[in-house]
């Protein structure tokens, strides 16, 4: 009964394969899953969020933006879909790092970082989860938008807007997957968050159409990527220029997680 | 790289040297030595801040020391980490598990981070709530569970993956006697399967009921190592309290114990106040014997406990100082009642 000399593992033994990853973070997305069973009131923030946001911004903007966009109401209900997509996929992201913080207050942490699996799957995991709730809140973004009187004019464009948008969302998630890692309780993330969240959401042409703006925030909202991501949504689903706004919005998601996932994951392995 | 063997230690499945960790000018560990032989428990006995979970921390590969080398089951901390994983459990100070998820959610979900078939771990995780009598709450939310059922349910998740060597920090601080009772059952119902376990404590009785071989650290310095019975010894033993029905008696048997000529550190003394005789004791040969002299002469008692030294009485003795950082509100609690 002797493991601890009986066991010779080699570093190749120990290393893990990619089945061994997905497995990891297939139990691990199986957790966070059955968190939101366990408390569904979890996902009234998926829920409610594209409900009340896309019906306040149309029925309360949507008259006056709608005329300077040469239209009334009908017209910025075009405007704003897309938009609200762009903003549902920044604001939901922060999630992931809320529930990360909460993680670490208690003792499970320690527990999955003495396991032998690979330090990125309890991250791949939280984004797997947080994506799904996303495309959920999408689903509810449409239907309440086709109530509206959206018109969806290309089907596949759809399709690649959300795709889009999850690409982008996934990057921003790293970010706040770090700062759920460095900051110490789930308070500070939101609070951090919306400090980041503010001004991009409202600087950029998510809600209203920037050529109103002052030349400096216009130059801001120019390489906002909100609103290339915003933009590319409206030429991919209404019709319009598209392959600018969407390579910017690529380029924007691919560099940002190029930076901040190695950032997190090396936050998370060193965090004492 | 390859496996750091060990052969002055090749039995040692913990071992230890020079590990330092400074946390700034905190010096958490300053320089520690620790061997483990394989199968046995030794306890790592320390006031708060005294290092012991950082050393458990380190030897978790949660973090990394500043300087001196440990291996566990001959894998280094520090260069093999992920060999070091697989032979390891650990249950943490405050319970380790998802208390969102149910108990059995929670040992399933271990199961397949261990890399066990879905067969295999909903097999061994309807087996560790059988063995740690959690079947009945096997759906419930871990958060619904008592402090007790959480320690169980903690303890049978770090050994999903049967582990070599098991680390268990003060797994009953903050417990209720009974509950403690239960979790000592268990871990000594591990130690019986062969594991290899190192056990913080600052509970002295603790130390003695489950360790085979003791560490006592202070401020990150190991001030005193060796057998239960030893150090037991150093510090002066048990005190033995034994109260007469009749208050009278206590002069009479105060002389009859005298004349067993049992000496610990201090002498017997006579508690008028609460008309209990105290006597040192420094094995259970010298408890036995009290126990029949004052049957022989006749003497009805009414109680007889024994108390062991206090954690604080631990560190006078060996340190010349009181235990360095504030104790918590909770003493040491070491009665235990003797059946006569």
């Amino acid at each position: 009964m002797s493991a601890a000399t009986a066991t010779t593992l080699t570093d190749a033994d120990a290393r893990i394969p990619l089945r061994g990853h997905l497995r990891h973070t297939g139990a691990l997305v199986r957790r966070n899953l059955l968190w939101i069973r366990q408390d569904p009131e979890s996902m009234f923030d998926a829920l409610f969020m594209p409900i009340v946001f896309t019906l306040l911004f149309v029925y309360v903007f949507g008259g006056s933006i709608g005329q300077a966009l040469g239209g009334g109401q009908e017209r910025y209900v075009q405007y704003v879909i897309p938009g609200m997509l762009a903003m549902m996929s920044m604001t939901l992201s922060q999630g992931v790092g809320t529930g990360f913080s909460q993680d670490f207050n208690s003792g499970v942490m320690d527990r999955f970082r003495s396991l032998p699996i690979g330090r990125g799957s309890v991250l791949f995991a939280k984004i797997a989860v947080e994506l799904a709730r996303m495309l959920f809140a999408t689903a509810i973004l449409m239907v309440v938008a086709v109530l509206v009187g959206f018109h969806i004019h290309h089907w596949t464009g759809l399709f690649a807007t959300v795709g889009l948008s999850a690409l982008f969302a996934s990057s921003i998630m790293w970010v706040f997957l770090t700062l759920g890692v460095m900051l110490k309780n789930a308070q500070s993330v939101q609070g951090v968050g919306f400090l980041v969240l503010f001004p991009l959401q409202f600087g950029s042409s998510i809600f209203a159409p920037t050529k109103s703006m002052p030349g400096w925030l216009q130059h801001f909202t120019d390489y906002n990527p909100l609103s290339t991501l915003a933009d590319a949504a409206r030429g991919l689903m209404v019709g319009g220029p598209v392959a600018h706004d969407l390579w910017v919005t690529v380029i924007w998601s691919v560099g940002i997680t190029a930076i901040m996932a190695p950032i997190a994951i090396h936050k998370f392995r060193t965090k004492t | 790289m390859t496996r750091i063997d060990n052969p002055a230690g090749a039995s040692h499945a913990v071992h230890v040297r020079g590990l330092v960790k400074h946390y700034g000018e905190t010096k958490a560990l300053d320089g520690v030595d620790l061997d483990v032989r394989e199968g046995t428990v030794m306890g790592v006995l320390g006031p708060n801040g005294a290092g012991k979970t950082t050393l458990v921390r380190i030897l978790s590969t949660l973090i990394t020391p500043d300087a001196g080398r440990a291996t566990v089951a001959g894998y280094d901390v520090v260069r093999q980490p992920r060999q070091l994983r697989r032979v390891i459990g650990l249950t943490g100070q405050y319970a380790s598990v998802d208390e969102k998820l149910p108990g059995w959610e929670n040992l399933y979900m271990i199961g397949r981070l261990l890399d066990l078939s879905r067969k295999d771990a909903r097999a061994r995780a309807d087996e560790l709530l059988e063995r740690f009598s959690l079947t009945e709450a096997a759906k419930r939310p871990a958060s619904t569970y008592s402090g007790g059922m959480r320690r169980r349910l903690d303890l049978a998740a770090s050994l999903i993956g049967r582990p070599a060597v098991l680390y268990l920090d003060e797994p009953t601080t903050g417990l209720d006697p009974r509950t403690r009772n239960e979790v000592w059952d268990e871990v000594q119902r591990m130690v019986g399967d062969g594991v290899t376990v190192l056990l913080t404590t600052q509970y002295m009785e603790e130390a003695e009921q489950l360790a085979d071989e003791l560490t006592v650290v202070d401020r990150g310095k190991v001030i005193a190592t060796g057998g239960i019975e030893e150090l037991k010894a150093r510090v002066g033993g048990r005190t033995l309290r034994v109260r007469p029905v009749d208050p009278l008696q206590l002069r009479p048997l105060a002389d009859v114990l005298d004349e067993l000529g049992i000496t610990g550190l201090a002498t017997t003394t006579v508690d008028t106040e609460s008309g209990t005789l105290l006597v040192p004791i420094l094995s259970d040969e010298q408890l036995t014997a009290v126990v029949g002299a004052v049957t022989a002469r006749g003497i009805t008692i009414s109680a007889i406990t024994t108390e062991l030294p206090s954690l604080d009485e631990v560190f006078l003795s060996l340190t010349g100082h009181r235990a360095s950082a504030p104790q918590d509100a909770e003493p040491a609690d070491t009665r235990e009642e003797v059946a006569v």
